[in-house]
């Protein structure tokens, strides 16, 4: 874990718990560096590179041109010869121009090398629609790289995960996805003080009636569908899709025999999908009502605040999902 | 950014290669590639195969003047690059059978082969994408005082691709001792690349980036070492990345079968009677530096010495089926 001049403050905004978990990350090891548009003496548009700049100097926190081809292949090639660098992919919707290496290079070089290269490399990302900020600024692509061999998918949902899954991603040998939501940047919360390991879901709320699975921003909707009720819903943050924790999972669904995968990403082949196929598979016998999924509606993210609302999964349409699942059977 | 102090061994570049020495890499590649070329006809190698039959002083030249550790990436035609570095003849042929033992355990394949000790990143079957690798190592080799250089080999067909552009630009703002290093075939796959762009010039291009760029007869392999030796030497002195374009050109086809039927026959002719390894044997002839039987023996032993790992490969086993499920992920 990081050091005591590391440790932000009890009651800590989800942006400076990833700025802590990067600086730890940056302290315990020289190899780390941070690679980025604007990640520099701007601190990054988000602020959340605030202060590395000038705290490890700017051969470790490294200004980019705009130039996501060459800047996340460059990591992707110094992860390969002894760096472990944390690239900023400033907007998750940006990979269209930088997918390559992501893809085929960072996803695949260990395997195609039987484990002579290894590719210890993070790409932070963001992404988060409620913001008015268009189909191309909106987009929740996880399922993407969750279908990539290779790569681990990680999303942070709460403050001491965004610190403690950052350093636990940086100290892994392997390329991962990072995926933030800005929506979640403001948000309070504490510190814990375990490091963690990936791929180990969390139940966020305990209950018996519904199960509810979800991942990154829509923990907090889910919550907040918890506390409406009248159905007992206990409520799952997988944490990361790869790996994917389905052991809690399973032993959640057999006990309330109902289950629901709340995603903010589009639900047509998404990775509720993948999550509701793996429980038909092992609890067909168990389930009490068919699986359900709630995500956003096939549609690129309009821009209109209205529009967005309506096809966004929110409190009260959790709550209702919840509450037909639990009224079915 | 700032270079930091070398600290891990003496960087003083390798002494230049004999004009004997160039002549045996060349006759290994050859011996190689002819092989592969005539073993992937018969459907012993699977997969897709890219020769690099007629370039071979391209890759022994620059290789002449890199150090064992010097980092390289290369292309999807890499199998020169790669002898010419030192990886071992053995291990590729097995990997080209796609046995258990080849240097990739039979997962990566022709396209894919790779060997970290020998400073070999990899070929890569993106077209484009060994140059942003190669930023990335030549980044590791200045921020972690490696004193290694950085190379990246693509085809000129790989320079109509933003990853060129960004690669450059990205290597000559930070002062990157990388070697760009262009095989100019004049063809990208099947179409000729002098109709793919206003300015063909590889090199004009790259100094409009504000890195130095030289244009070398690519079938000249003590030329082409020259040249090399004089780029790779600017990177290690910190002076940033450069490039060097080579003009050569690809005997057979983009892949083993295709028939090139773009490709006028008399350019072809023309070309393949600058042969790289004819062109070195006239001129060791000439110098009093070989006679005729020795430089057809550097040959016989090239053919020998890929005849035994041919040999060697095919009574290899493949690889165990759970060996499809290692190396996904490292602990």
């Amino acid at each position: 874990m990081s050091s005591a001049t590391d440790a932000p403050p009890a009651t800590t905004r989800y942006m400076d718990a990833l700025n802590a978990g990067m600086a730890a990350a940056m302290a315990e090891d020289e190899r780390v560096i941070v690679i980025g548009i604007d990640v520099g003496p701007g601190g990054g548009i988000f602020t959340v590179t605030k202060g590395l700049h000038e705290r490890f100097g700017p051969d470790r926190v490294i200004d980019t041109p705009i130039s996501e081809m060459g800047y996340v292949g460059a990591a992707v090639g110094a992860a390969m010869t002894g760096l472990r660098p944390i690239v900023e992919i400033m907007f998750m919707d940006f990979v269209g121009v930088c997918l390559d290496p992501i893809l085929n290079q960072a996803a695949k070089l260990r395997y195609m090398t039987a484990g002579a290269l290894e590719i210890p490399v993070v790409f932070r990302t963001q992404t988060g629609a409620g913001r008015s900020a268009g189909a191309q600024h909106s987009q929740s692509l996880e399922a993407w790289f969750a279908h990539v061999p290779g790569l681990k998918v990680v999303m942070p949902a709460t403050v001491t995960d965004a610190h403690d899954l950052l350093l636990a991603s940086v100290r892994d040998p392997n390329p991962v996805m990072f995926i933030e939501n800005r929506r979640l940047y403001a948000m309070r919360g504490e510190l814990g003080v375990q490091p963690l390991e990936l791929g180990r879901a969390r139940v966020a709320r305990a209950g018996d009636d519904v199960t509810v699975v979800t991942w990154g921003q829509s923990l907090r909707e889910c919550l907040g569908a918890a506390d409406a009720g009248p159905a007992s819903l206990e409520v799952i943050d997988l944490r990361s899709l790869v790996p994917l924790d389905m052991d809690t999972v399973i032993a959640s669904v057999r006990r309330t025999g109902r289950l629901l995968i709340v995603h903010e990403a589009v639900q047509d082949f998404g990775a509720g999908a993948e999550i509701a196929a793996r429980v038909a598979d092992e609890l067909f016998d168990e389930l009490r009502t068919p699986v359900r999924r709630l995500g956003t509606p096939a549609v690129p993210m309009p821009f209109s605040p209205e529009l967005e609302r309506s096809l966004l999964p929110a409190t009260n349409t959790i709550a209702a999902a919840a509450q037909a699942l639990k009224e079915e059977g | 950014m700032t270079a930091h102090a070398t600290t891990d061994h003496d960087r003083s570049p390798p002494p230049a290669a004999t004009g004997r020495q160039l002549f045996a890499t060349m006759a290994l590649i050859r011996a190689f590639e002819t092989s592969v070329a005539a073993l992937y006809r018969d459907g012993d190698i699977p997969g897709f195969v890219h020769t690099s039959l007629g370039q071979e002083a391209v890759a022994a030249g620059v290789c002449a003047a890199l150090a064992p550790d010097d980092y390289l990436s290369t292309t999807h035609r890499g199998h020169g690059h790669c002898l010419a570095k030192g990886v071992d003849v053995d291990g590729m042929m097995a990997e080209l059978f796609a046995r258990a033992d080849g240097l990739c355990g039979g997962k990566g394949g022709s396209m894919h082969v790779a060997d970290p000790t020998r400073g070999v990143l990899g070929a890569n079957a993106i077209v484009g994408a060994s140059m942003p690798l190669a930023v990335g190592a030549g980044l590791s080799s200045k921020l972690l005082g490696q004193g290694r250089v950085a190379v990246a080999f693509f085809g000129e067909g790989a320079v109509n691709q933003g990853a060129f552009h960004e690669a450059l630009n990205l290597a000559a703002i930070w002062d990157l001792p990388v070697l760009f290093v262009c095989e100019n075939n004049l063809y990208a796959e099947f179409t000729d690349s002098r109709r793919m762009a206003r300015v063909p010039s590889v090199a004009e291009r790259t100094r409009a980036y504000g890195v130095d760029a030289s244009v070398v007869d690519g079938n000249d392999v003590e030329a082409v070492q020259h040249t090399a030796l004089d780029a790779a030497a600017r990177c290690r002195d910190g002076r940033g990345p450069v490039l060097v374009e080579a003009e050569t050109y690809r005997w057979h086809g983009h892949y083993e079968g295709d028939a090139q039927p773009y490709k006028p026959e008399q350019e072809s002719t023309a070309w393949r009677e600058q042969d790289p390894l004819v062109l070195q044997g006239r001129h060791l002839v000439e110098q009093g530096n070989a006679t005729q039987d020795e430089l057809d023996a550097i040959g016989t032993q090239a053919t020998d010495r890929v005849e035994a790992a041919i040999v060697r490969a095919r009574a290899l086993p493949p690889p165990e089926p759970e060996e499809a499920f290692a190396h996904v992920f490292g602990d």
